[in-house]
């Protein structure tokens, strides 16, 4: 299942130009990439939110493939209606040959998969229906003005959990959603980037390939909330996996793999710096905060460590490994 | 009569959106607690709020999404804060069923919403005002529900206050029915001196523990409260319950109990409604109007009164409890009801309703994403007019 940039590269885009994402967004990227892996044969869901807001601006829709928007908390069973349908079609004899294979893409924001859309996204993953949960996640509530969602890390400024002279940003570590989708036994979950265009395809072509549900969590740095310049999305990006904020790493029926470790000798970048790039946790640096600086880094390596731990736990044993 | 906090009250003249004098409303009034979750266009009252509330004592929490929201204000309430949600048309959709459980465990509570274009997602940053008969009706069963109408920022002030005290006193939600124009339009906001705002406090019982039972009722049918952990033993639920709090499966309990909940706000209409009127005395056509809409209809009425026309202006503050007796002795003095509002005809069943023929009522209607242009209502005055 090697994926290929040069067969990439030729298919056809099918997010066309001319959405109204902001300059540096990269989010469209992010459909983009998955909808170049996903190709025509393929239906698509969005959450309220800003990708959903961008690309479909009445009465234009950036969108090549179907496309059904409903509302905020729901598109986890909107998409689990669609795939529903279709098997009932097949399984009637009412479905086109060439329709038989379909791809069904659920996407939301942060809000719209950890908060308010959790309980229909649980319902899916449960269900087993045979879809695809895309989670573009920019850390909080970007459409509505950057507030703050259970995906906002610690310290970070919004605009309900903002820094000021008593509080210094939001109070509580980010909710950890890829767990709680490896906890619902689904075949696969899987966590990555828009800068890893490989790695991001590949997981997408996996995620379609299973029989049933997937999840990918997708980080999302978003120019505006997070406050960089609009010409370093992508390094914030590959910067967030190098310095274990946001590691690459896939769940396949509950065996954890990590695809990206950085040196521990010679980390390519500190979280702190990386963090200094970002306008959100611009107060963190001040003095008299140092303490909270020091809060973020635990929070990263303890859930590195953790991770560690769990791709060791859940290897398969030497012994019966097939060579 | 208890008097507002120094401390929360921006005492000044102040250029503010209805959003954030919304929010300065709820200070005066004492608002410890709001939880809410972002929706345009309301959004911009929990954020001055998120921003005000750490210097000033309280909390405010974002919740995962808005049947959170509400529930965590009721929550709050009998925990003993003074509370509010914030919230728009998709947002108060989800409240609906905990707006429900609010009216039946009678607790005092505020809930804005901005009103925006709808069914569903809508019009999100445009303006409606088609969720009157939804803050009205919304959730299930019988229950009355107090809804007030601000055609200001200065007014989202003052009415948000109101709503609080209007809580506090008749121990129920409280609706502040704003709308994205009022929301989102700035102009000057006078906020009075603390010591000059008045608020109802808590109905707290006086009953020392033991004998505290937490619906009984005297004669003005509403019952005293106490907070949880304030050393009374006592039950509230969401089922059909007797004076004990205690759930009782009964037509007979179900009777005394939803009249009740119906009756300590229909038996006191006359004293909550606020209405503001304006050359009524030798009307022949009246124009009926709330919210934004008001001040449309202002112009359309300064414009029919120029060309000679008998007509007057009616506006409504408070939309429920529907001021139904006034409007009956007005059908009777007047020959029309022009009513315009931002939807498909939604008070206007109630001024018909009332009027019961003996005035003819027209409505105005318009689907949202603007106001209505005044030439409109001025050719409906005309039109009844003649």
């Amino acid at each position: 299942m090697a994926v290929n940039l040069k067969k990439l590269v030729r298919k056809e885009d099918l997010l066309s130009g001319g959405h109204r994402a902001c300059a540096g967004c990269t989010g469209a990227n992010i459909l983009r990439q998955v909808m170049l892996v996903a190709g025509r044969d393929t239906i698509v869901g969005g959450a309220t939110g800003c990708m959903e807001v961008v690309t479909t601006v009445y009465p234009y829709t950036a969108w090549k493939v179907p496309y059904i928007h409903t509302a905020f908390e729901n598109v986890a069973a909107t998409i689990s209606g669609v795939e529903t349908g279709f098997r009932a079609l097949k399984k009637f004899g009412d479905l086109p040959v060439e329709r038989e294979k379909m791809n069904f893409i659920a996407i939301g924001g942060d809000g719209g998969t950890y908060d308010i859309g959790l309980q229909s996204l649980s319902g899916a993953m449960e269900r087993g229906h045979n879809m695809v949960y895309i989670c573009y996640d920019n850390e909080a509530y970007m459409n509505t003005g950057i507030q703050r969602s259970s995906a906002t890390p610690f310290g970070a400024h919004t605009s309900t959990a903002p820094a000021g002279k008593v509080k210094q940003g939001k109070e509580q570590n980010r909710k950890n959603l890829t767990a709680i989708m490896v906890a619902h036994e689904i075949p696969y979950v899987a966590q990555t980037t828009p800068f890893h265009w490989r790695d991001l395809a590949t997981k997408v072509e996996k995620a379609l390939a299973v029989d049933g549900p997937a999840f990918l969590n997708v980080l999302m740095p978003c120019t505006i909330g997070w406050h960089f310049d609009p010409a370093i999305g992508m390094q914030i990006c590959k910067e967030a996996v190098e310095n274990n904020f946001w590691p690459l790493f896939e769940v396949e029926n509950g065996k954890y793999k990590i695809n990206y470790k950085p040196s521990e000798k010679k980390p390519k970048t500190q979280l702190a710096d990386w963090m200094k790039q970002q306008g959100r946790f611009k107060h963190l640096f001040k003095p008299g905060n140092e303490e909270l600086l020091v809060k973020c880094q635990e929070y990263v390596d303890q859930e590195w460590e953790k991770l560690l731990k769990l791709e060791v736990m859940t290897a398969e044993p030497e012994s019966v490994k097939t060579v | 009569m208890a008097r507002a906090d120094p401390g929360h009250v921006l005492t000044g003249s102040h250029y503010l959106d209805g959003d954030h004098a919304c929010t300065e409303g709820a200070l005066s009034a004492g608002c410890n607690f709001i939880a809410g979750y972002p929706i345009t266009p309301s959004t911009e009252v929990v954020e001055r709020f998120a921003r005000r509330i750490p210097t000033v004592g309280g909390t405010f929490i974002q919740m995962e999404d808005e049947i959170a929201s509400i529930t965590a204000i009721l929550g709050a309430a009998w925990g003993g804060a003074k509370v509010m949600t914030v919230t728009s048309g998709p947002g108060f959709s989800l409240m609906m069923e905990n707006i429900g459980l609010g009216a039946m465990l009678e607790t005092p509570c505020v809930i804005v919403n901005v009103q925006r274009g709808g069914p569903s997602t809508g019009l999100p940053t445009m303006v409606g005002q088609a969720d009157i008969m939804q803050a009205r009706w919304g959730s299930h069963g019988d229950y009355e529900i107090i809804a007030l109408a601000p055609q200001s920022p200065q007014e989202a002030y003052t009415l948000t206050i109101e709503a609080f005290n209007l809580a506090e006193k008749y121990r129920t939600p409280v609706m502040v029915m704003l709308d994205e124009c009022i929301g989102h339009m700035t102009e000057k906001v006078v906020i009075p001196e603390a010591d000059s705002i008045e608020l109802t406090e808590r109905r707290k019982t006086d009953k020392p523990p033991g004998e505290y039972l937490p619906f009984a009722v005297g004669e003005d049918m509403i019952p005293d409260m106490a907070h949880a952990g304030e050393g009374h033993r006592y039950h509230i639920t969401s089922l059909t319950h007797d004076e004990q709090g205690y759930p009782v499966m009964s037509a007979e309990v179900q009777d005394k109990l939803v009249r009740r909940l119906c009756d300590k706000i229909r038996n006191n209409t006359d004293e909550i409604v606020m209405l503001e009127e304006d050359g009524l005395d030798d009307a022949d056509v009246v124009v009926l109007s709330y919210g934004i809409t008001s001040r449309v209809a202002r112009a359309a009425v300064d414009d029919a009164r120029e060309k000679g026309l008998k007509v007057g202006r009616l506006r409504l503050l408070t939309v429920w409890p529907f001021p139904e007796r006034y409007i009956r002795e007005l059908a009777e003095r007047v020959k029309a009801f022009v009513v315009p509002e931002i939807n498909y005809g939604q008070l206007v069943l109630e001024v018909e309703r009332c009027a019961a023929g003996r005035a003819q009522t027209i409505l105005l209607p318009h689907m949202g994403g603007d106001v209505h242009d005044p030439a409109v209502i001025l050719q409906a005055i005309e039109e009844a007019a003649s």
